[in-house]
C-alpha cells in the first residue's frame, strides 16, 4: 500500500520526537518515555480506537485524537496531559466503573487490573455517578477458564487476540451499547465451544478481572500479555 | 481551646474498617491526643453529638435506618469522610443491587432448608430497594476507598484533616486490595 | 432490446410514452406511505382494486410513496390530470371508481392550490405521485436519464465533479459536507476499483424523505449514482436500505431491473467506455448503520460498527478500496443539476447552502406531510404557511431538527433562515430532515429525555462516552422526570453532555447530547422546575404528579 515510510518530526508534550510516518502518535510517545494512557490498546493487536482513553490534544484543531490510531504527521503538535483530557480519562473510568459491578475487594484481579490501576493514577478516589448494577451471569462451563461478566469493560481485546493471533474468533459481542455482552460461539457456554483452543490467550491479554484461570483465583498472579510481542517478532523475522 | 471532635459511624460494613483504624495500633494513641473521640462503636455513647467536626463513616447505606442515621449524622457533622469501599462504592454489600428484595430475602431465610423458614420482620430496620454509597445519599468531603484502607492511610487522612489539609487521598489509597 | 445511445432516442421513448400516457387508462396511486399507511391506506388500494375489477373500469391502481400532505391522508392522486384526493375511505372506493371520468366529489378533492403545495419548490419531489415509479418510459417521459445520457456523451468524468462542485450541492445525510468535493476526492484516488454507495438507512425516528424517494422515484437515485460512478471511476453501486422498507426495496429492485432492460445500467452504457451496475443490500434497521464506516462494515458482512476516520471511505472504504458515499437525497439531485445546470442550482438557496431540502414537518402543526423548500427559507414560513401554523387553542414552543442528533429552537429564532450554518448557530443541525413543532403541551425536559433513550438504545457500545455515557444521561434525565433529581444531578449532566460529545468515537455520541444542551440553553428554567420544584409545567412528567400527590 503506501511507499517506503518517511521520516516525520513532531513535538509530543514539548518534547521534539522522530518517528516513522506508518507510527501512530502513541507508538512514538511510548519510544520516547512519554507515557499516555490505554485500555483498549495492546502492542500486537488491531487497533480500535474504542476507550478513548488515549486521546490527545493536536495544536490547531479543537477536536480529540486517539494517539493509538492517529498516524505522526510532519510538524504535529501533540499535548498528551491537559486538565480537560484528565477530566475526560477520569469520566471514562467513572463510566466503566458504575456501568457494570466492580467489587474489586473479592475480585480475582485485585491489585492487578488495568482498570483499578487506571483509577488509582488518575485520582479516582470515588465514582459520581448512579451504579448501574446490572444483572450480569459469569460462565464457569470452561474446565480452565471463566468469565465473569460483571468485570468485563467490552475492550475487546480477547476478541482480536482470539481472531487476530490464535485464529479461532471464538469471542464476538451480541447486542448493543450497555447491553452488549461478550459471547462465545454462537452464544454457548465457553466449555461447550467448538472452536476454543484452551490456550488461554485471550485471559492472559483480558486487562480486568473478567477473564481469570480458575487455578489463580485469589493466586496473585498478574497476567502477562507479553507473548503478543514475542509471536509478532517471529512473525516478522518470518516474512 | 477544646479539642477537635471526632466520630465513627458504623452502617452497612463487616467492621472491617473498624478493624484497621485500631490496626493503627500505638499510633492511635498519640493521635487521639489530638482530638476527643465523641461517638464511635468503639466507646459508650448512645446518641450522635449536637456537632462533630470530623466523622468517618464505614459502611454503605442499605436499611431504612441506616438512612436515616446519615442524614442526622451529615447534618451535624463539618467534615464528613467516606471510609473504605463499602462507604464510598457500596461494596460487597451493594452485590445484592441486581436482586428484588423480597427474593432476596426469600432465597436467604427460605428454602435452604433451614429448620425454621422464616423471613425476620417487624422491627428490625428494613432493606432499601438500593444499596447505596454515601455519597449518593448525603454530602461527602473526604472519599477513602479501599477495602480497608490500611492503617498507615487512615493515619494519614486524620493527621491531614486534623492540620487543617485536605489529603491526597488518591496517592494512598485505591479501591479494593 | 437495443441499447440506448442518444438522447435522441432517449426523446423517442419519452414521446411515445406521452402519447401512450394520453391514451392510457387512468390511474389512481394510493399513499401507501407510513402516514396514509396507518390509516390503512393498503385496504383503501384492495378496496379500489377490487372495484376496477369488479366494474371492469379501464383504470390502474398502484400503492405510491408519500403525496406529501400526510395529515390529510389517506390520499389518492389520479392520473394523468393530477388530481388529488383527500381523507379517503375504503367504503369511497365505489364512488371514486364510479366518477373516473367525471368529477370527483368535492369532499374529496384536496386542492394543489394551497400554501402547503404552493409555497414548496419541488426538485427531489418533482416526480413523486406523479409517475408510475414501476416503469422507467414514465420517468423518462418526464426527462428522466437525459442528464446521465448527456453526461456520458458529452462530458468528461472532471466535467462533471465540477459541475456538481458548482452548483453548490452540500451532502443531505446530516453533515452537509461539499458532494462536488468528495466526488473530486474519489475521482483522484488512485485506484483501478472503486464503489458508490448510496445512504438509505434513514435511521432517524419519524423521518421518512428517503423512503419517499425511492418509493416514488427510484430511478432519479439510480441515474444520480450512475453518473456518480462515471464521475469517480467506479463500476460497482450498492444501495444500503432497511428491511423496514420493503416497498422502497421492491420499487429499486423493478428500477434496477428496468435500468439493465434499457442500458443504464451494465456494459458500455450508451456506448461508453463505462460500466456500472448497482446491488440492493439490505439492513437490519440499525441507526447506527446509516454511520458511514459502520455502513461499510455492514456490506461487508461484518458487525456494523463505526471505526475511527481517518482513513475516509474516499481513500479506504467498502473493502478499503476508495468509496464514495452519499445519501439518496444528495443522489437525487444530481439529474436535476446536470440537466438543468450548476448556475440554476446555485440560484437557489443561500450563500453556503444551495438547492433545496425535503423536511419531514410533523408534531403540532396543522399539516403534517413532507415538504420541499429551497434553503434559506424562514422557519416561520415553513411552520406558519406551509404547515398551516399551530392548532387552535396552543401556542407554538419550539421547533425540534436533525433528530435524536438535533437541537430545539425557540420561538424567537423563527425567523431563521433554514440552512446548515444557521441551524447550527442555535445550536441543532440540519440532520437529515426531520423537523417537529412542539407546542405549550410539551415538556423539554421529557423531550430531551426522548432521545437520549433513543441514543442510548442505538449506541453500537464500541465506545465507553457513548455506550455508556448516553445510559448515565439517561438515568439522569429519568430522575427530573420523575422528580428524584438533585441540582448535583444538573451539574452531571451538563459534564456529560461535554465529556460524550468532545471523546465519542462517531457522529452518534458526539451529537447525542445535543438534544439537552439546546433545551438547556433555551429552556433551562424547565429544567430548574422540575429539580427544585418538582413541577412539569406542561404536565406531563412524573414528577408533577407526585407533587399534587403530596400536596
Ligand atoms: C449515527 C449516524 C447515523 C447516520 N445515518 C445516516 C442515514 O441514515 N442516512 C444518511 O444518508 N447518512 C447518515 N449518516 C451520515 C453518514 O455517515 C454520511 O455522512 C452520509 O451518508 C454521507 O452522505 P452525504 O454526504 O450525501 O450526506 C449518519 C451518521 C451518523 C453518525
Ligand atoms: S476488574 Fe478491576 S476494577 Fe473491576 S472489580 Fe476487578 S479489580 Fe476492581
Ligand atoms: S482460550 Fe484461546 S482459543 Fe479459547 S477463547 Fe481464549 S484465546 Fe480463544
Ligand atoms: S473479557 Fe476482558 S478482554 Fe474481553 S472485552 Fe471484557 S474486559 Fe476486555
Ligand atoms: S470496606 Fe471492606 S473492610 Fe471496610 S467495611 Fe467494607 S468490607 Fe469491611
Ligand atoms: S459513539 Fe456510540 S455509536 Fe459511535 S462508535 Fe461510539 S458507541 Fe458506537
Ligand atoms: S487506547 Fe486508544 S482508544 Fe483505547
Ligand atoms: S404518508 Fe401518505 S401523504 Fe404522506
Amino acid at each position: 500500500m503506501n511507499p517506503v515510510p518517511a521520516v516525520k518530526t513532531l513535538v509530543i508534550d514539548g518534547t521534539d520526537v522522530s518517528a516513522s510516518s506508518d507510527q501512530t502518535i502513541l507508538d512514538a510517545a511510548q519510544e520516547n518515555g512519554i507515557s499516555i494512557p490505554t485500555l483498549c490498546h495492546l502492542d500486537g493487536l488491531t487497533e480500535v480506537g474504542a476507550c478513548r482513553m488515549c486521546l490527545v490534544e493536536l495544536k490547531g484543531s479543537t477536536k480529540l485524537q486517539p494517539a493509538c490510531v492517529t498516524l505522526v504527521e510532519e510538524g504535529m503538535e501533540v499535548t498528551t496531559q491537559t486538565p480537560r483530557l484528565q477530566k475526560y480519562r477520569r469520566m471514562v473510568l467513572e463510566l466503566l466503573f458504575a456501568e457494570r459491578n466492580h467489587v474489586c475487594s473479592v475480585c480475582v484481579a485485585n491489585n492487578m487490573c488495568g482498570l483499578q490501576d487506571q483509577a488509582k493514577s488518575h485520582g479516582v478516589t470515588h465514582v459520581r455517578f448512579p451504579y448501574r448494577s446490572p444483572a450480569l451471569p459469569v460462565d464457569v462451563s470452561h474446565e480452565r477458564f471463566a468469565l465473569d461478566h460483571n468485570r468485563c469493560i467490552l475492550c475487546t481485546r480477547c476478541v482480536r487476540v482470539c481472531n487476530e493471533i490464535e485464529g479461532a474468533h471464538t469471542w464476538d459481542l451480541l447486542g448493543r451499547g450497555v447491553n452488549s455482552l461478550l459471547i462465545s460461539d454462537l452464544h454457548e457456554p465457553w466449555g461447550e465451544s467448538d472452536t476454543c483452543t484452551s490456550c488461554g490467550k485471550c485471559v492472559q491479554v483480558c486487562p480486568t478481572g473478567a477473564l481469570f484461570d480458575k487455578s489463580k483465583v485469589g493466586g496473585k498472579e498478574r497476567k502477562n500479555p507479553d507473548f503478543l510481542s514475542y509471536l509478532n517478532d517471529m512473525r516478522e523475522g518470518l516474512r | 481551646m477544646s479539642k477537635p471532635t471526632l466520630a465513627t459511624v458504623w452502617l452497612d460494613g463487616c467492621s472491617g474498617c473498624h478493624m484497621s483504624i485500631l490496626d493503627m495500633d500505638e499510633r492511635l494513641v498519640e493521635l487521639s491526643e489530638q482530638f476527643d473521640l465523641v461517638y464511635s462503636p468503639l466507646v459508650d455513647c448512645k446518641e450522635f453529638p449536637e456537632q462533630v467536626d470530623i466523622t468517618l463513616i464505614e459502611g454503605s447505606v442499605s436499611s431504612d435506618e441506616d438512612d436515616r442515621k446519615i442524614r442526622a449524622v451529615r447534618a451535624r457533622t463539618r467534615i464528613l469522610v467516606s471510609l473504605g469501599d463499602c462507604a464510598v462504592t457500596g461494596n460487597v454489600p451493594a452485590m445484592r443491587n441486581s436482586i428484588p428484595v423480597p427474593e432476596l430475602l426469600d432465597w436467604v431465610y427460605k428454602g435452604n432448608g433451614l429448620l425454621q423458614e422464616q423471613v425476620p420482620a417487624d422491627r428490625l430496620p428494613s432493606l432499601l430497594p438500593r444499596v447505596r454509597p454515601i455519597h449518593e445519599v448525603v454530602n461527602v468531603d473526604v472519599f477513602v476507598p479501599g477495602c480497608p484502607p490500611s492503617a498507615d492511610t487512615i493515619f494519614t487522612v486524620i493527621s491531614e484533616l486534623l492540620a487543617g489539609r485536605v489529603p491526597d487521598v488518591a496517592a494512598l489509597s485505591r479501591f479494593g486490595v | 432490446m437495443e441499447k440506448l445511445m442518444t438522447l435522441e432516442e432517449l426523446e423517442q421513448i419519452a414521446n411515445e410514452r406521452r402519447a401512450a400516457k394520453e391514451k392510457s387508462p387512468r390511474a389512481l396511486n394510493v399513499c401507501v406511505a407510513a402516514g396514509c399507511l396507518s390509516l390503512h391506506s393498503d385496504a383503501i388500494k384492495s378496496a379500489l382494486e377490487k372495484e376496477v375489477q369488479r366494474t371492469g373500469a379501464n383504470c390502474r391502481v398502484a400503492g405510491t410513496g408519500c403525496l406529501g400532505l400526510c395529515s390529510q391522508g389517506p390520499l389518492v392522486s389520479g392520473e394523468p390530470d393530477g388530481c388529488l384526493l383527500k381523507n379517503v375511505a375504503e367504503s369511497d372506493a365505489a364512488e371514486i371508481v364510479a366518477r373516473l371520468d367525471s368529477a370527483m366529489p368535492e369532499r374529496l378533492l384536496c386542492s394543489r392550490e394551497q400554501p402547503f403545495f404552493q409555497r414548496q419548490t419541488v426538485i427531489v419531489l418533482e416526480n413523486s405521485g406523479r409517475i408510475d415509479p414501476e416503469k422507467i418510459d414514465e420517468y423518462i417521459a418526464a426527462d428522466g436519464y437525459q442528464a446521465l445520457v448527456h453526461a456520458l456523451t458529452e462530458m468528461t468524468p472532471a466535467q462533471i465533479v465540477q459541475e456538481v462542485s458548482r452548483s453548490g450541492l452540500r451532502g443531505r445525510g446530516g453533515a452537509g459536507y461539499p458532494t462536488g468535493l468528495k466526488w473530486g476526492t474519489v475521482a483522484k484516488t488512485i485506484g483501478t476499483t472503486k464503489y458508490v454507495i448510496c445512504n438509505a438507512d434513514e435511521g432517524d425516528p419519524g423521518a421518512f424523505m428517503d423512503r419517499s424517494v425511492l418509493e416514488s422515484d427510484p430511478h432519479r437515485v439510480l441515474e444520480g449514482m450512475i453518473i456518480a460512478g462515471y464521475a469517480v471511476g467506479a463500476s460497482q453501486g450498492y444501495i444500503y436500505v432497511r428491511a423496514e422498507y420493503p416497498l422502497a426495496i421492491k420499487r429499486l429492485q423493478t428500477a434496477i431491473r428496468e435500468a439493465r432492460r434499457l442500458g443504464f445500467l451494465g456494459s458500455q452504457i450508451c456506448s461508453a467506455k463505462f460500466s456500472f451496475d448497482v446491488e440492493i443490500r439490505i439492513g437490519g434497521g440499525a441507526f447506527v448503520c446509516g454511520e458511514e464506516t459502520a455502513l461499510i462494515a455492514s456490506i461487508e458482512g461484518r458487525r456494523g460498527t463505526p471505526r475511527p476516520r481517518p482513513p475516509f471511505p474516499s481513500q479506504s472504504g467498502l473493502w478499503e478500496l476508495p468509496t464514495l458515499i452519499n445519501n439518496v437525497e444528495s443522489f437525487a439531485n444530481v439529474p436535476t443539476i446536470l440537466r438543468r445546470g450548476s448556475e440554476w442550482y446555485a440560484s437557489l438557496g443561500t450563500k453556503k447552502s444551495k438547492g433545496t431540502k425535503v423536511f419531514a414537518l410533523c408534531g403540532k402543526v396543522r399539516n403534517v406531510g413532507l415538504i420541499e423548500v429551497p434553503m434559506g427559507t424562514p422557519l416561520r414560513q415553513i411552520i406558519f404557511e406551509i404547515g398551516g401554523g399551530v392548532p387552535e387553542g396552543h401556542r407554538f414552543k419550539a421547533v425540534q431538527t436533525g433528530g435524536p442528533s438535533g437541537g430545539c429552537i425557540p420561538e424567537q429564532f423563527l425567523d431563521l433562515p433554514v440552512d446548515y450554518e444557521s441551524l447550527k448557530e442555535v445550536g441543532s443541525i440540519m440532520g437529515s430532515g426531520g423537523m417537529i413543532v412542539m407546542d405549550d403541551s410539551a415538556c423539554m425536559v421529557n423531550v430531551a429525555r426522548y432521545f437520549m433513550e433513543f441514543c442510548m438504545s442505538e449506541s453500537c457500545g464500541k465506545c465507553i462516552p457513548c455506550r455508556a455515557g448516553t445510559a448515565q444521561m439517561f438515568e439522569l434525565l429519568t430522575r427530573m422526570t420523575s422528580g428524584t433529581a438533585t441540582p448535583h444531578d444538573l451539574e452531571l449532566l451538563e459534564d456529560l453532555c461535554d465529556m460524550v460529545s468532545n471523546t465519542s468515537l462517531c457522529g452518534l455520541g458526539q451529537s447525542a447530547p445535543n438534544p439537552v444542551l439546546s433545551t438547556l440553553r433555551y429552556f433551562r428554567e424547565e429544567y430548574t422546575e422540575h429539580i427544585v420544584d418538582k413541577h412539569c409545567r406542561a404536565g406531563v412528567c412524573e414528577c408533577s404528579k407526585l407533587a399534587e400527590v403530596s400536596a
